[in-house]
């Protein structure tokens, strides 16, 4: 036990000690999780659009006039020509154009029926997904306004109508912040367990450290216990100040149990941690390393849900992710902060972590060689 | 010459002798091109839903089909209890559920009005908006053919997608994974080889052979321009090849303003190397200082636009930013370099400020 300690004395003096490394591992993810969580947002507001209305009617203008007063559009630019608009998207000016043909209105009140056309850069689907969704509310709306303006109460009651209400659980403002940031602090301190444990044992092989270990009688177990602690400590450490931040700066709500979060953390933290030992201890030097870890994290990152839903993957892709540990505490967190799951809701994702840091860090102690 | 030649040549093997970092240098834009053309998608389908149908009569069964066949919902199961909506919601599985009211075809036929309940778990509020805006189209859709045309003074909204009219992730990420892969083998690689000679002390010897500190430098990051640039092109050819991203524009542009942001890469990652000596601070600085804000604040994944407004200050000067602006409009949008000279002139001044600092710091370094 007394050499364990040792060497967590020795880690954590090698942290403390390195001035340039402390504000990076201290400082950094927090400035980070402010930026990242203003930054990584799809909510959208004030999308900029072109008007092309070739009808020039009340009708038309009525309709623009919608899309005008609502927070989502922006109208910037206004020509009769699509030309012209087109240039203007090809510019990067407008995301989105509305075509209103000549003669609008008139084919509407004598036809029942009028056409008009959106043009939506779709080059980033999601957000021309949610430009789409916003501007057919719109347009519903406006709809059913004419509608009810131009016909005879008597003409409507033969409709039958559904009425559909909305309810949007948990988060009835639809603010996107309170959903990122706890996939955020999963982020920030998976990339610091990471960085740190996959940097840590190769470093001491790159200076030639690694030899004065190897010859010590400290045994494998012991020396990979001694290397976890301290970056388990640090990263517990910065999840707490993390969710911290968050409560202060974003106010998102903490449903369930914090105890569930950070038991759930430790758990996690022993996966990543060794998983960075693991390849410390298959790589020669930092460089290495650390373009394997950065590999292994995008890969992870990606498919964790973070910012694309995990159900639109396709079937091949869900079963590989259940080898993605990021995935399974994303899902903890969200779960029990924003929703106030319980243990029993998250256990399928809890024992997965639990059989995968020990999977993790049996290997990380094999694969480690006591000689040079 | 011969001698930088040599020193080239040097680099080089240092380079192909380390297999595994080449095998990732390689594979990383393979996996990730795969990973974003084939599961990473923005559109939605198979959202799992509950429905909880008290009436259970042949409209709701009608709506119900309507919903489950168009490919956005996966049904997990029916509920016999509208209570257990929470329960199924604290899981995690589902994202949606449905309430019909009780007699629901009755109500609909004596009064002319019925009600359906549209719940969505808004802890992902994007997911929650984007379902029920759609669950909420299919039932209006029911509702005009229920009135078999019946509803009078009707707009129909023809959608056009530019660009990318199915609406693929590959489009978007295409550019923004060269920005990204160029930017981490130029400005990391770059600077990480640099304090690893200093960390091995082996600059020294560099620092005291013939060779001027101008040719140190370039010999250095001769190689990574080469390397940077192979895989440029590797992301391009598979892009176009396997995932069909179109290259709209002119490819010598496109390899032009490449290798303009590779330059511009270069010379952060000398200035990095300049001002630190482990490679494990090189490796942090660029990670957390280039890595992140070149994934999201560079209009890769989230749109600029949406930023508050000190974001989007901070965006405006992101050099990423600008490329991956230049190489959409090229790629995509098919515009000459008319469009883009704006931002072209802005990477060329990124690249000589970057280069001006750091050789400032080189010569201090010499001295000292």
């Amino acid at each position: 036990m007394r050499t364990v300690i040792y060497i967590i004395q020795k880690e954590f003096l090698q942290v403390f000690r390195n001035r340039s490394m402390l504000p990076i591992i201290f400082v950094v993810p927090f400035v980070q999780l402010i930026i990242l969580v203003n930054a990584a947002t799809f909510e959208m507001k004030h999308i900029q659009m072109s008007v092309v209305d070739l009808d020039l009617s009340s009708t038309s203008r009525k309709l623009i006039g919608k899309f005008q007063g609502s927070p989502f559009f922006q109208v910037r630019h206004t020509c009769f020509s699509y030309a012209e608009a087109e240039e203007e998207m090809k510019k990067g000016n407008v995301d989105m154009i509305i075509q209103i043909p000549s003669g609008f209105e008139h084919t509407l009140m004598n036809e029942n029926k009028s056409k008009i056309q959106f043009v939506i850069n779709a080059i980033n689907g999601q957000t021309a997904g949610l430009t789409n969704a916003y501007s057919m509310m719109i347009l519903m709306d406006y709809n059913r306004e004419i509608l009810l303006d131009n016909m005879s109460p008597v003409l409507l009651s033969g409709v039958r109508s559904i009425q559909t209400d909305f309810l949007y659980w948990y988060n009835p403002k639809l603010n996107y912040k309170t959903y990122m940031v706890p996939g955020i602090l999963v982020l920030l301190i998976t990339i610091i367990g990471l960085l740190l444990s996959g940097m840590n044992i190769v470093r001491e092989k790159e200076i030639g450290t690694i030899e004065q270990i190897n010859v010590t009688p400290i045994k494998k177990i012991q020396f990979i216990a001694g290397k976890l602690t301290p970056f388990w400590i640090i990263a517990i450490f910065e999840l707490a100040f993390g969710l911290f931040l968050g409560k202060l700066l974003f106010n998102i709500p903490i449903i369930g149990s914090l105890w569930l979060v950070f038991l759930s953390a430790s758990v996690y933290l022993f996966v990543v941690l060794s998983f960075g030992l693991l390849i410390s201890t298959v790589t020669n030097t930092q460089q290495q390393s650390m373009l394997v870890s950065f590999f292994f994290m995008v890969v992870f990152i990606l498919m964790s849900g973070l910012f694309t839903s995990i159900d639109s993957m396709p079937a091949w892709a869900q079963m590989l992710d259940r080898l993605n540990p990021v995935m399974y505490f994303i899902k903890i967190m969200r779960m029990v902060l924003l929703k106030g799951s319980t243990f029993t809701d998250i256990k399928q994702y809890f024992l997965s972590l639990v059989v995968y840091a020990i999977c993790i860090v049996s290997l990380a102690i094999w694969r480690y060689r006591k000689v040079a | 010459m011969k001698r930088f030649w040599g020193f080239v040549v040097k680099e080089f093997y240092h380079i192909f002798r380390d297999y595994r970092t080449l095998l990732i240098l390689f594979g990383i834009p393979a996996v990730q091109l795969l990973l974003f053309g084939y599961v990473i998608t923005n559109e939605i389908k198979d959202a799992k839903i509950v429905i909880y149908d008290p009436a259970k009569d042949a409209v709701t069964r009608k709506i119900t089909d309507k919903i489950l066949s168009s490919g956005y919902f996966l049904l997990e199961h029916n509920l016999q209890n509208a209570s257990e909506i929470g329960k199924v919601f604290l899981e995690g599985n589902v994202n949606l559920a449905l309430v019909y009211e009780p007699d629901f075809a009755k109500k609909l036929e004596k009064s002319g009005k019925a009600h359906i309940q549209i719940i969505g778990d808004a802890s992902d509020p994007n997911t929650a908006n984007i379902l029920i805006n759609y669950a909420s189209g299919i039932i209006n859709n029911y509702l005009i053919s229920m009135n078999s045309g019946q509803v009078p003074l009707q707009i129909i909204p023809e959608v056009r997608m530019m660009y990318n009219g199915e609406l693929k992730g590959v489009y978007m990420f295409v550019p923004g994974l060269m920005a990204m892969l160029l930017m981490l083998i130029s400005a990391l690689m770059t600077s990480l080889s640099i304090t690893r000679e200093k960390e091995l002390g082996t600059m020294e010897l560099l620092l005291v052979s013939p060779l001027r500190p101008s040719q140190i430098i370039i010999g250095k990051v001769f190689p990574y321009v080469f390397l940077a640039f192979i895989d440029a092109c590797i992301i391009l050819g598979m892009g176009n090849t396997v995932f069909g991203v179109p290259i709209q524009g002119s490819v010598v542009l496109l390899l032009f303003e490449s290798f303009l942001f590779i330059c511009m890469a270069l010379s952060l990652g000398i200035l990095i190397s300049s001002v630190t000596n482990s490679q494990q601070i090189a490796m942090m600085i660029s990670l957390v200082a280039l890595m992140l804000p070149t994934i999201l604040l560079s209009g890769f994944i989230f749109p600029v636009e949406n930023m508050p407004w000190i974001l989007q200050a901070l965006c405006y000067i992101m050099p990423p930013k600008y490329y991956i602006t230049i190489i959409k409009s090229i790629m995509l949008k098919g515009t000459g370099f008319l469009y883009v000279w704006q931002e072209t002139v802005i990477l060329i001044g990124f690249t000589l400020l970057f280069l001006m600092m750091s050789i400032k710091k080189f010569k201090v370094r010499l001295a000292g």
